[in-house]
């Protein structure tokens, strides 16, 4: 998080790995409640985002996890400033854009696209693959080699569609590679930094493996970093170098991958991961922790700790003071937690195999 | 054809032993388009107290011969062949006013959306004293008593206020929940539980899916368990039937088809899940290609066009000759491959990168 970063301009110098390319710091959306007869007035708001801050470094993936209604995809709407935040900062490359106008963010927005969850809502059925495509070229006013048909048709190549549907409209394509068709458009304008809000979730099984790998082939080639948003716990983590789990608006907690799986320090983390269900029959079943209830309303959050409803270590301290998101004693560096009574870190399955040491090189390997 | 169904109902487990065993089922739409070949010799038993899983992709037809079972297809443009025995009454010959008899009462069906599913217009208590007060003859004070316990039995938290509540009010769990209780209020011997977890988050997916699990134990329900999920399929079934393009490709023992797949399409579909465990630089393996139109299926085996071993099969058997539902090492498979060679693909190929 070094403060100090030279503005380049757009056309400027390609970020080099490693370098922090977002940042948000204290990010609030709060969405008022409009009320009352005969005059509208606010009578409340949902807290939707609460104080998250974290960083996105180039080329880097950070994967947003948490149940429906936690915020994770309004937070990708402000990093992308479709939406305005009540409060925080957002810094793209040293430049705060938390309040920028139109003109200031016009240069950035071709940089920081979106892929959106549903590909049959968020193509215009009116338009060709060529206008969804060529579209954004045009109102950036970029101006590739050889025409932008031409860099479209090789888009279209680059996420594994035929360049001939060029002319077709979106009705003519499945799901799957519909949303080759917005990943096609989001990679038209050369980002650097790509909000994937829930990706492959309105996807067959049989094909959301295909839309992830391609993904995570743009990742590797183009070195574009992604902010990942996903409800299933095992495409985060087969995506992403750090996650953050969200609950109720806020990050409980941010570590690097390794980090967070085997080793979550936070309740909530523990309860997610235990569960989401595994395929394989061998893999003992986990003393699963069953979480009570639903997720509280963000209209009116629980005071403190904002899980400690559903959490089965609360306590009065919960209730009152707000657990601050620190690094840990005994966490890996990086790695966040914001509760006051943390888990020792290890998970059932990772302590069953230590109980019975026997070898295990997949997590030797992790 | 004639000896294709041979072969078929002679792999199956003799009829009259299972609560509800399906027969060479087949159903077609009538459409603008052409004839829809949704399900095709489907053929399947459940028993008592026991768990069906049916895994498959949109379309893949598992949806359709579940509504087929309860009756619940459009009559005008539907057809419907083969048998379906439930506790020995044939269902296809039964009429209208007998199935009304039994739907709800002794077979009654969840669905994926919650909030579809039910009325907007009636309050939650209302809409399971319903079927109860049809069914039993029950007094409307009674059918109030009973939707209450039931909703207490599904774990909504203070049942006597929440009954009076109307869907929009609670959340999309608890209308799932809220849901069962409609489904399970005349204690049915056949629950269908079509994609119930799939629009739900994981924590509450893993409530309902405990409370399936708990209710049957307690009352001995046949559940149809629909889902696209092999780690929901892991948790809840006994059985497991795959389907793809309107057929089954796989039927065995959930343990079986989890862990010694015989079908190309069964080794996809594992091959292409992320695990939570597993190495995270190896690449997933997709099934390339996608699902069929069932307007015109493929010719031979429907999975040929996206099938990676289809050169392992001598001649061109693949894509001229349907392979028939045979057992092979365990459990049946509709695959050209030997028993031989499917072995060899799974240990050699697909075990290695499924445990990597």
């Amino acid at each position: 998080m070094s403060a100090e970063q030279t503005l380049s301009k757009s056309q400027g110098p390609a970020t080099t790995p490693g370098q922090v390319l977002l940042e948000v710091d204290g990010l609030t959306k709060h969405f008022p409640v409009m009320g009352g007869f005969p005059f509208k007035r606010q009578v409340g708001a949902v807290q939707a985002v609460d104080n998250v801050s974290f960083t996105v470094s180039a080329g880097e993936s950070l994967g947003l996890v948490g149940e429906s209604g936690c915020g994770k995809s309004t937070t990708g709407r402000l990093v992308t400033r479709l939406y305005e935040p009540t409060a925080g900062s957002i810094r793209y490359n040293g430049l705060d854009i938390s309040h920028a106008g139109r003109k200031e963010l016009a240069p950035i927005r071709s940089e920081i696209q979106m892929i959106f969850q549903d590909p049959y809502s968020s193509l215009n059925p009116r338009h060709t693959v060529g206008t969804i495509i060529t579209n954004p070229m045009e109102i950036n006013g970029i101006n590739p080699p050889g025409g932008r048909d031409a860099r479209a048709k090789e888009l279209l190549e680059i996420v594994g569609l035929n360049p001939e549907h060029f002319n077709r409209f979106p009705h003519e394509f499945s799901g799957g590679q519909r949303q080759r068709i917005g990943v096609a458009r989001a990679l038209s304008l050369n980002p650097k930094l790509i909000v994937a809000d829930e990706p492959v979730s309105a996807l067959d099984v049989s094909i959301q493996a295909q839309v992830v790998n391609l993904l995570q082939e743009l990742q590797r080639e183009m070195g574009i970093a992604f902010v990942f948003i996903a409800h299933d716990l095992s495409i985060v983590r087969h995506f992403s170098q750090r996650v953050a789990v969200m609950y109720l608006g806020k990050i409980v907690e941010i570590a690097d991958r390794d980090s967070l799986y085997n080793r979550p320090r936070h309740p909530y983390t523990h309860a997610l991961l235990s569960a989401a269900p595994d395929a394989d029959p061998d893999n003992a079943s986990q003393e699963r922790i069953r979480l009570t209830g639903d997720v509280p309303s963000p209209l009116n959050p629980p005071s403190g700790c904002r899980f400690r409803t559903r959490c089965w270590k609360a306590t009065e301290k919960c209730a009152t003071e707000e657990p601050p998101l620190i690094q840990l004693s005994s966490s890996a560096p990086g790695h966040l937690t914001a509760c006051h009574y943390p888990e020792d870190g290890i998970t059932p399955a990772a302590r069953k195999a230590a109980a019975d040491a026997l070898p295990e090189p997949r997590d030797a390997q992790d | 054809m004639s000896t294709l169904t041979q072969s078929e109902s002679a792999t199956a487990p003799q009829a009259g032993a299972a609560f509800l065993s399906v027969r060479d089922l087949q159903v077609r739409f009538r459409t603008e388009d052409g004839i829809v070949k949704a399900v095709n010799n489907l053929t399947f038993d459940l028993e008592k107290g026991k768990t069906l899983g049916i895994v498959g992709e949109s379309g893949s037809g598992k949806s359709v011969s579940n509504l087929a079972v309860m009756g619940l297809h459009n009559p005008r443009n539907t057809t419907i062949e083969g048998s379906i025995n439930l506790d020995g009454q044939d269902l296809l010959a039964a009429s209208q006013k007998d199935m009304e008899k039994l739907r709800g009462n002794k077979m009654a069906m969840i669905f994926q959306d919650a909030l579809a599913a039910l009325s907007p217009y009636y309050t939650i208590g209302r809409q399971i004293a319903e079927p109860f007060m049809k069914h039993t003859g029950a007094s409307k004070r009674e059918a109030r008593a009973r939707a209450i316990e039931m909703l207490r039995r599904v774990g909504i938290p203070q049942p006597q206020t929440r009954v009076d509540d109307f869907p929009h009010q609670f959340s999309g769990g608890m209308r799932q929940r809220a849901m069962i209780a409609m489904a399970l209020v005349c204690d049915p011997d056949l629950l269908i539980a079509d994609e119930p977890t799939t629009a739900l988050d994981v924590t509450v997916q893993a409530q309902i899916v405990d409370l399936l699990k708990d209710l049957q134990q307690e009352s001995g329900t046949s559940i149809i368990f629909i889902t696209h999920d092999l780690g929901v399929i892991r948790e809840i079934a006994d059985d497991v039937l795959v389907m793809y393009a309107g057929r089954a490709v796989e039927r065995g023992t959930m343990r079986e088809v989890l862990k010694r797949s015989q079908h190309p399409y069964g080794w996809g579909l594992l091959s292409s899940i992320p695990r939570i465990n597993a190495s995270v630089d190896v690449p997933l393996e997709p099934i390339p290609g996608t699902p069929p139109s069932l307007l015109n299926p493929p010719a031979g085996c429907a999975f040929n066009p996206r099938c990676a071993y289809k050169e392992l099969v001598t001649g061109d058997r693949c894509t001229t000759e349907r392979p028939p539902l045979a057992m092979a090492n365990g459990h049946l498979s509709a695959c050209h491959l030997t028993p031989a060679q499917k072995q060899s693909i799974l240990t050699e190929q697909i075990l290695p990168r499924l445990s990597s």
